[in-house]
C-alpha cells in the first residue's frame, strides 16, 4: 500500500472521528462541565486564603483534567468494538499503528484542545498571575497527550470487560503520576521528555492491546 | 488461491475443531455448515487473520498470511456477526468510510449506486439507527458490491434478510465467482448458487 492511501485513510478516520464526536457533543460537553465543576469546588471548599489558592491552583487543576479526561478514554475504542469497526479496521490494508495513533489523535483534537483551552479561565478563579497562567497552560498543552496515549492502551486492554470504564482508570491512573507530578510542579521540559517517551511506545503497545482482545 | 492444512482451534480448554484441510480457487465458493458450537465463525476469524491457529497453516498464494500481513487483507472481505456500521452516521456515510479507511476512497455516486443496488433507496440517507435489522444488514453488505477484494469470507450473511434480499446476494456472490472471485460462507440457510463448483465444510460438533 502506498502513501498515498494511507494519507487516505488518515484523513476519513479523522473525518469520521469528528462527526462522530459532534453528532455526540454531549459527551465532550460533560466531560468538559465534569472539569470546571471539580476544578471550582476547591476554591469554594477551602479556606479563600489567596496565598493557598494559588498554591494548590496548578496542582488542582491538574488533577481534575487527569479525571475528567478519564471520561472519555473508556469509551475510545469500546464503542468501535461493540458495534464491529474495529474488527473492521484490523483487518483493512493499512497498517493497524496507524489506525491507532490516528484514533488518539483525534482524541486529542476532540478533548484534549477544549480542556486546555479553558483552564486559563479555570486559573482565574485561583487568582494566578500572568506567568503562572502561562506555565500551567504549557504543562496541560504537553501533558494532556501523555494521558490520552496511556488511556489508549488501557482502553485497548480492558475491551470487552464488563465495568470497562472503572477499570480504565485503574490501570492508567498510576500510569500518569510521573506526568502530573512534572506537569503540576511547572516543569514543562520533562512533561515534554515523557510524552516523547509515551509517542514512541504507546501506540504500539496499544496496537497489540487491540489485536489480543478481538482474537 | 487460498490453502488451510490442518487447522485446529482451542478455545479455553476445549478442542472445537481439528485437521481441517481444504484449499480454494478462484471460481470456488464454499459452503460452511455444521451445528451451533462447531466452529463456523471460529475458522472464518481465523481466515481472515483476527485469529491465530493453535495448529496448522493459512496460505494465501503460497505465503503464510501472517507473513503477508496487510497484503493479504486488501485481498479479502471479511463479514462477521457485528455488521461493522456506526448508528450515527448514514448508510452513505457508513460505505464512504469502510472505503476510506482501507485507503480507497470512493464518490458519493459510487455510494449511492452499491446502495442502490442493496435496495436501501431512499432511506439510504437516515442515519443507521433509524433502520430495521435487515436494512442495517443490507447498509453493511454494500460494502462487497464497492470493494475489490478477490477472498469474500461471510458469517451468516443471510440473517434476518427477506427474500428480495437473500436473491441479491445470491446474485452478488454469482457474479463475484464469474469474475474469477471466492467465497466461502458460513450459513443455516440454503445458499441457491447458479455455480456448479460450489462445496461444502462440514464441521461437527
Amino acid at each position: 500500500m502506498t502513501n498515498a492511501s494511507h494519507l487516505v485513510m488518515f484523513r476519513w478516520l479523522l473525518w469520521r472521528e469528528v462527526v462522530l464526536a459532534w453528532r455526540r457533543r454531549s459527551d465532550v460537553m460533560s466531560m468538559l462541565a465534569f472539569f470546571v465543576i471539580v476544578a471550582s469546588l476547591f476554591p469554594l471548599g477551602l479556606d479563600p486564603d489567596s496565598r493557598l489558592l494559588r498554591n494548590i491552583a496548578s496542582g488542582v487543576v491538574w488533577v481534575s483534567a487527569l479525571l475528567a479526561s478519564m471520561l472519555g478514554i473508556g469509551r475510545m475504542f469500546s464503542t468501535d468494538y461493540t458495534d464491529g469497526t474495529l474488527e473492521q479496521m484490523l483487518i483493512t490494508p493499512q497498517p493497524l499503528l496507524l489506525i491507532v495513533a490516528g484514533k488518539i489523535f483525534a482524541q486529542w483534537l476532540i478533548t484534549g484542545i477544549p480542556l486546555v483551552l479553558i483552564s486559563p479561565l479555570l486559573a482565574l478563579q485561583f487568582g494566578l498571575s500572568p506567568y503562572e497562567m502561562r506555565m500551567l497552560f504549557l504543562s496541560l498543552l504537553t501533558g494532556i497527550p501523555v494521558l490520552h496515549l496511556i488511556g489508549a492502551i488501557g482502553s485497548g486492554l480492558t475491551l470487552g470487560i464488563r465495568g470497562g470504564g472503572l477499570v480504565v482508570a485503574l490501570i492508567v491512573l498510576p500510569l500518569c503520576v510521573p506526568v502530573l507530578v512534572f506537569g503540576a510542579g511547572g516543569n514543562v521540559s520533562l512533561v515534554g521528555a515523557v510524552l516523547a517517551l509515551t509517542l514512541v511506545f504507546a501506540p504500539w503497545a496499544a496496537a497489540s492491546a487491540l489485536r489480543i482482545a478481538l482474537e | 488461491m487460498l490453502e488451510a492444512s490442518h487447522l485446529e482451534c482451542v478455545r479455553g480448554n476445549r478442542t472445537i475443531f481439528s485437521d481441517v484441510s481444504f484449499a480454494v480457487r478462484p471460481g470456488d465458493c464454499f459452503r460452511l455448515t455444521g451445528p451451533n458450537g462447531s466452529g463456523k465463525s471460529s475458522l472464518l476469524r481465523m481466515l481472515c487473520g483476527l485469529l491465530s491457529p493453535s495448529n496448522g497453516t493459512i496460505q494465501w498464494q503460497g505465503a503464510g498470511i501472517q507473513t503477508l500481513g496487510e497484503e493479504y487483507f486488501s485481498s479479502i472481505a471479511y463479514f462477521g456477526h457485528r455488521p461493522g456500521i456506526k448508528d450515527e452516521f448514514s448508510a452513505i456515510e457508513n460505505l464512504q468510510i469502510s472505503s476510506g479507511l482501507s485507503g480507497i476512497g470512493i464518490s458519493r455516486k459510487a455510494a449511492v449506486c452499491a446502495l442502490e443496488r442493496m435496495g436501501l433507496g431512499c432511506r439510504m440517507h437516515l442515519a443507521v439507527r433509524f433502520l430495521s435489522e435487515g436494512e442495517r444488514r443490507r447498509a453493511a453488505l454494500a460494502r462487497l458490491v464497492v470493494g475489490r477484494s478477490s477472498l469474500w469470507l461471510l458469517d451468516e450473511v443471510l440473517t434476518s434478510l427477506d427474500r428480495m434480499a437473500v436473491e441479491t446476494i445470491q446474485r452478488l456472490i454469482d457474479d463475484h465467482l464469474a469474475a474469477g472471485g471466492m467465497a466461502i460462507v458460513a450459513t443455516h440457510q440454503e445458499l441457491k448458487l447458479a455455480s456448479c463448483r460450489s462445496q461444502r465444510i462440514e464441521l461437527a460438533a
